[in-house]
C-alpha cells in the first residue's frame, strides 16, 4: 500500500509540476533500451519502432512533428512551406547549409530523389509506404532549396505525411550510384552520425558537429543496447540505462519507480495503438452482421477499460479514432454507438436476442490471439469472459506472432475472430481506416469484407480540407462500421514511459514512433 | 586408431544430412513465414506487394525440393546461408555469438568440475555421514532449481543489495577482462551450479561402485595408502561417466542457454536461436541447428578418445 502512494505521489508530481526550463547541459552518452533490433538500415523498408529508435537520430525529414505540442508540425530539413488554397501545390523551402554526414550539401535534389524513392521505387527497392503518396502527380526544384510538390487530387493528411519517421532524407548522389544504398549504410544530415552496429548487441551513434541546428545536439553519444522483458526493466531499474521510448507495463512502471524512487520520471498519454476484434467474414457465422454485432455488444468496453488499466496497457475507451485526437468522436456521441453504450445490462439483452435471431444462441468459437503478454494476454481473457455472459463459449489461442499472422492470411485465413491490432505513427484517418476497407483495398483487412459504402465515404474525407465537412463523414464512416462490426475496436492502448531524471529534454508523444531524433535531449549530470 | 577416427568422421556426414533434411521440413511445415514478422508484427499497412516481392526475393517462393537443393549446394561448398533477416551470412551472425557462448560454456564447466569431483568424492568417501547428506542436499538443489531462475535470483540480489547490474554488452576477455568477468561470471555460476549438481551426483555414484571392485580391495589389502587408493585407482576409474556426463552437458551449453542468456542479456547463441526462430529465420536456424549438431557430435567424439587415454584397457578399431 505505501509502495501505491509513494508511486501515485511520484505520477502526481509529475503531472502536476511545469516542466522547469532549465539550460540544456552539453556531453554525456545516452544509454537507452531497445527491444527488439532492425533487420536492415533502410528507413523507407521498416515498420517497427526497433528502427526507429536506432536509426532516426541520424536522419532528418522534410517535416517533424513538435512533440511537446503534438500534433503541430514544424520544419525540419523545410525551414518554411506554403500549400495552395486548393490543397493541389505544396512548396517547401530548404534550411541552406544543410550538409550530410559525408560533407556533401543537402539539396532540393536530395528530397526529390527520397520521395520519388518512396512514391516510384526501383526494381530491388521496398517501399512499404507508397501508398500514402499515391495522389502525388510531380516533386518539381525549381532552384536548390525549393521543392515544390504537386497533387492529382486533394489530401487532407499530405501536410501530416511529410512529417513521418520514416521518410528519412537520403543523398540523391548515393541513390544513383545505387538505389539499395540505405539498406547497408547510414548516411543522414541528422544530429548524429553513425558509429557502430553490434548485431544482437548495441548501436552507436556521435554527435554530428556540422549539425545545422545551431548548439544542438547536446550529448556527446547515444547508445542504443538491445534488450527486452526482465532484463530492460531491470537495466532500468539500476540505472544502466536511462530510458526505454516505447512503453512499459504498470506493473513494471511500479517496479521500476519503487527503485529508482525520487530518480524516476514518469510521463503517461493515451497511445496510437488499440487491439480490435476481427472477425473472419468468410466463415459461417461470422458472414452474419447479427451474430458480430451480438458479439460487439456484448463487450462492456467501459467496465473493461477501468478494470484492466490496473494490470495492463490499455485504458482508453474510443470508436475507430484515438480518444482525445481532435478528430475523434466524443465520449458522449461514443455511448450512442453499438458497442458503447454504459447501459451493459440492455446492450447485452440485445446481444442475446440477435443471437437467437440468427439461430446462434449457443455460440461456440475460437479466438486467435498473440503470445505476447502485454496487452494481448489480459485483454484476450477479458472478451473471453464478456462473451460468457451472453451465452458464447470461447476458446483462447495464443500463438507465436508468425503463427498467429499466418491464421489471418488473407489466402488462407483459418481463424474464426482474432485480436487484431492497429499501430500509427500519428492520428490521422487516412491511416487508422484502412484496416476497416474492403478486402481489396486493404492490405490489413484480414475480415475479409467488401463494403463499398466504407470505400465510399473514406474516399471521400481523404479528399475534404473543410475540417467540420470532415468529420461529418467520419461519423458515417464509424457508424456505418459499428453497425456492421466487421472489425471492432476493444479498447486503446495507454503509453506509459518512465525515464531516469538525468535525462532531460524528452517529452512524450501518442505514438512510439515520434519524437526519437534525440536532437533536444541531454543529461544532467 | 586412425581408422578408427576416418570411420567416425564418415558417419558425421549421413547423421548431418539426416539432421539437415529433417530441420529444413519442419520449419517449412509450419504455416507463415519471415515476411509476415518483417512486415506485419509492427502495425502499419504494407501493400501485398511489397510483401510478395521480398518473398521472391528471399526464394520463398521456390518449390521447396530447389529451395533444399540450393541450400545444401551452398553446404558443400561451405555456404551456410545468408540470414533471411539481416542479409548478413550466417556463419558472420553466428560467429561473433560463438565466443560469448564458448566462454559461458567453458567457464560453467570448468566451475562444475572444480566442484563436482571433489564433492561427489567427499560424498561417497563418506557415505551417510554429515558431509554426505550436506552435499547431497546441496546438489538436489542444484538439481530441482532452473539455471534462468537462480540467474534472476541473482540479479536480484546484486540489484536490492548492491544497486549493481552486471554489464549490458560484452567485452572481450582480452580488451577487458574486468568488464568480461563481471558480466559472465553471474551466468556461469547459475549454469555451473545445475551442471555441478549433475556431475556431483553422478561422481558419487561411480566412486561408490568403483569402491566395490576387487581391485581395490586388492590395493587397500596389500597397504597401499588410501590417498593413493582413492586418487590412483578409485577416482581415474570412475571418472569415464562423469566425463560423458560433462562432455554432454558442455555441448548443450553452445546452443541451449536460451533463457539463462535473455535473463543475463548475453549476446550468445541461445539468444539467437530464439530471435530466429521468432522472427522465422530459416536459414539462420539451419545453421543454428547444424552447428549444435556438429558440437554434439564432436564432443561425443572427443569423449570416445578421452576413455581411451582414461582407461588403457579401451582400445578402438
Amino acid at each position: 500500500m505505501k509502495a501505491r502512494y509513494l508511486l501515485a505521489a511520484v505520477a502526481v508530481a509529475v503531472a502536476a509540476t511545469p516542466a522547469m526550463a532549465q539550460t540544456p547541459k552539453r556531453g554525456g552518452e545516452l544509454k537507452f533500451a531497445v527491444s527488439a533490433e532492425p533487420p536492415n538500415y533502410d528507413c523507407h523498408a521498416n515498420t517497427s519502432f526497433a528502427f526507429i529508435h536506432p536509426v532516426r537520430p541520424h536522419y532528418n525529414t522534410l517535416l517533424k512533428f513538435d512533440a511537446p505540442n503534438y500534433p503541430k508540425i514544424v520544419g525540419d530539413l523545410a525551414q518554411s512551406w506554403t500549400v495552395s488554397a486548393d490543397g493541389l501545390t505544396y512548396t517547401f523551402k530548404l534550411h541552406d547549409g544543410v550538409k550530410f554526414h559525408d560533407g556533401s550539401a543537402m539539396t532540393s535534389a536530395d528530397i526529390k530523389a527520397t520521395y520519388d524513392r518512396i512514391r516510384d521505387p526501383q526494381p530491388g527497392v521496398r517501399s512499404v509506404r507508397k501508398a500514402a503518396y499515391e495522389d502525388i502527380a510531380a516533386i518539381d526544384t525549381p532552384d536548390r532549396l525549393t521543392v515544390v510538390v504537386k497533387l492529382k487530387k486533394a489530401n487532407a493528411s499530405m501536410l501530416a505525411n511529410f512529417a513521418s519517421p520514416w521518410d528519412c532524407v537520403y543523398s540523391a548522389a548515393k541513390l544513383k550510384e545505387d538505389p539499395r544504398f540505405p539498406e547497408r549504410n547510414i548516411l543522414g544530415t541528422g544530429p548524429y552520425t553513425f558509429v557502430q552496429h553490434a548485431a544482437g548487441s548495441h548501436w552507436i551513434g556521435k554527435r554530428n558537429d556540422a549539425y545545422h541546428v545551431k548548439g544542438q545536439p547536446y550529448l556527446d553519444s547515444f547508445r542504443a543496447i538491445f534488450i527486452s522483458g526482465a532484463s530492460m526493466v531491470n537495466a532500468l531499474s539500476a540505472g544502466e540505462v536511462l530510458a526505454e521510448f516505447r512503453g512499459h507495463s504498470p506493473a513494471d512502471r511500479d517496479r521500476i519507480v519503487n527503485t529508482l524512487k525520487d530518480q524516476a520520471l514518469v510521463q503517461e498519454t493515451p497511445w496510437q495503438c488499440n487491439l480490435v476484434v476481427s472477425f473472419n467474414t468468410r466463415k459461417k457465422p461470422f458472414d452474419d452482421q447479427r451474430v458480430r454485432k451480438a458479439l460487439s455488444l456484448a463487450v462492456d468496453r467501459w467496465g473493461g477499460a477501468e478494470a484492466l488499466q490496473k494490470i495492463a496497457l490499455v485504458r482508453h475507451v474510443g470508436g475507430l479514432l484515438r480518444p482525445g485526437d481532435g478528430l475523434a468522436t466524443t465520449a458522449q456521441e461514443l455511448e450512442k454507438l453499438p458497442g458503447f453504450s454504459r447501459n451493459v445490462a440492455a446492450s447485452r439483452t440485445e446481444a442475446r436476442r440477435l443471437l437467437k435471431e440468427a439461430g446462434h444462441e449457443n455460440l461456440t468459437f475460437k479466438l486467435t490471439n498473440r503470445n505476447v503478454a502485454m496487452p494481448y494476454t489480459p485483454v484476450g481473457v477479458f472478451l473471453v469472459d464478456q462473451w460468457r455472459q451472453i451465452g458464447v463459449t470461447v476458446q483462447h489461442e495464443q500463438l507465436d506472432t508468425k503463427l498467429y499472422i499466418a491464421a489471418q492470411s488473407r489466402d488462407n485465413p483459418t481463424y474464426d475472430a482474432a485480436l487484431d491490432f492497429n499501430c500509427d505513427f500519428m492520428d490521422e484517418p487516412n491511416l487508422q481506416l484502412i484496416k476497416y476497407l474492403s478486402a481489396d483495398r486493404s492490405p490489413i483487412n484480414y475480415s475479409g469484407f467488401t463494403d463499398r459504402k466504407l470505400d465510399e465515404l473514406y474516399d471521400k474525407q481523404s479528399g475534404e480540407l473543410d475540417r467540420a465537412k470532415r468529420i461529418a463523414l467520419l461519423r458515417d464512416f464509424e457508424r456505418h462500421a459499428l453497425e456492421q462490426a466487421y472489425t471492432v475496436p476493444t479498447i486503446w492502448w495507454h503509453r506509459i514511459i518512465i525515464t531516469n531524471k538525468k535525462l532531460k529534454g524528452w517529452d512524450i508523444t501518442p505514438s512510439h514512433y515520434l519524437n526519437q531524433d534525440l536532437a533536444d535531449v541531454w543529461l544532467d549530470q | 586408431m586412425l581408422r578408427y577416427i576416418v570411420q567416425r568422421i564418415a558417419l558425421m556426414i549421413p547423421t548431418l544430412f539426416g539432421v539437415a533434411l529433417l530441420v529444413f521440413l519442419m520449419l517449412r511445415a509450419m504455416p507463415g513465414d519471415i515476411t509476415d514478422v518483417m512486415f506485419r508484427s509492427d502495425g502499419g499497412n504494407v501493400p501485398e506487394s511489397v510483401i510478395a516481392e521480398e518473398r521472391a526475393r528471399l526464394g520463398l517462393d521456390l518449390p521447396i525440393y530447389v529451395q533444399f537443393g540450393k541450400w545444401m549446394w551452398g553446404l558443400l561448398q561451405g555456404n551456410l546461408g545468408v540470414s533471411m533477416w539481416t542479409g548478413q551470412p550466417v556463419a558472420y551472425e553466428i560467429g561473433i555469438r560463438l565466443e560469448l557462448s564458448l566462454q559461458v560454456a567453458v567457464m560453467a564447466t570448468l566451475l562444475a568440475i572444480v566442484i563436482a569431483i571433489p564433492l561427489g568424492t567427499l560424498s561417497a568417501l563418506y557415505k551417510d555421514r554429515w558431509i554426505d547428506h550436506g552435499i547431497r542436499v546441496f546438489s538436489i538443489a542444484g538439481l530441482a532449481v532452473p539455471s534462468f531462475w537462480l540467474g534472476m535470483i541473482i540479479i536480484l540480489l546484486l540489484l536490492t543489495y548492491f544497486s549493481w547490474h552486471p554489464p549490458l554488452t560484452f567485452s572481450r576477455f582480452t580488451d577487458d577482462p574486468v568488464a568480461n568477468l563481471s558480466q559472465l561470471i553471474w551466468p556461469a555460476l547459475a549454469v555451473g551450479y545445475r551442471y555441478s549438481a549433475v556431475a556431483t551426483r553422478m561422481m558419487r555414484s561411480t566412486i561408490l561402485e568403483v569402491l566395490q571392485e576387487d581391485y581395490i580391495r586388492t590395493a587397500r589389502s596389500k597397504g597401499v595408502f588410501e590417498r593413493l587408493v582413492i586418487v590412483r585407482h578409485a577416482l581415474r576409474n570412475a571418472l569415464l561417466p562423469v566425463v560423458t556426463v560433462i562432455g554432454l552437458e558442455f555441448a548443450f551449453l553452445i546452443g541451449g542457454l536460451v533463457v539463462t542468456e535473455q535473463v543475463f542479456n548475453l549476446n550468445g547463441i541461445g539468444k539467437l536461436f530464439v530471435q530466429a526462430v521468432t522472427r522465422g529465420d530459416h536459414t539462420l536456424v539451419q545453421g543454428l541447428v547444424l552447428l549444435v549438431a556438429v558440437s554434439f557430435i564432436l564432443i561425443n567424439f572427443l569423449i570416445d578418445l578421452m576413455y581411451a587415454w582414461l582407461d588403457p584397457r579401451i582400445r578402438y578399431r
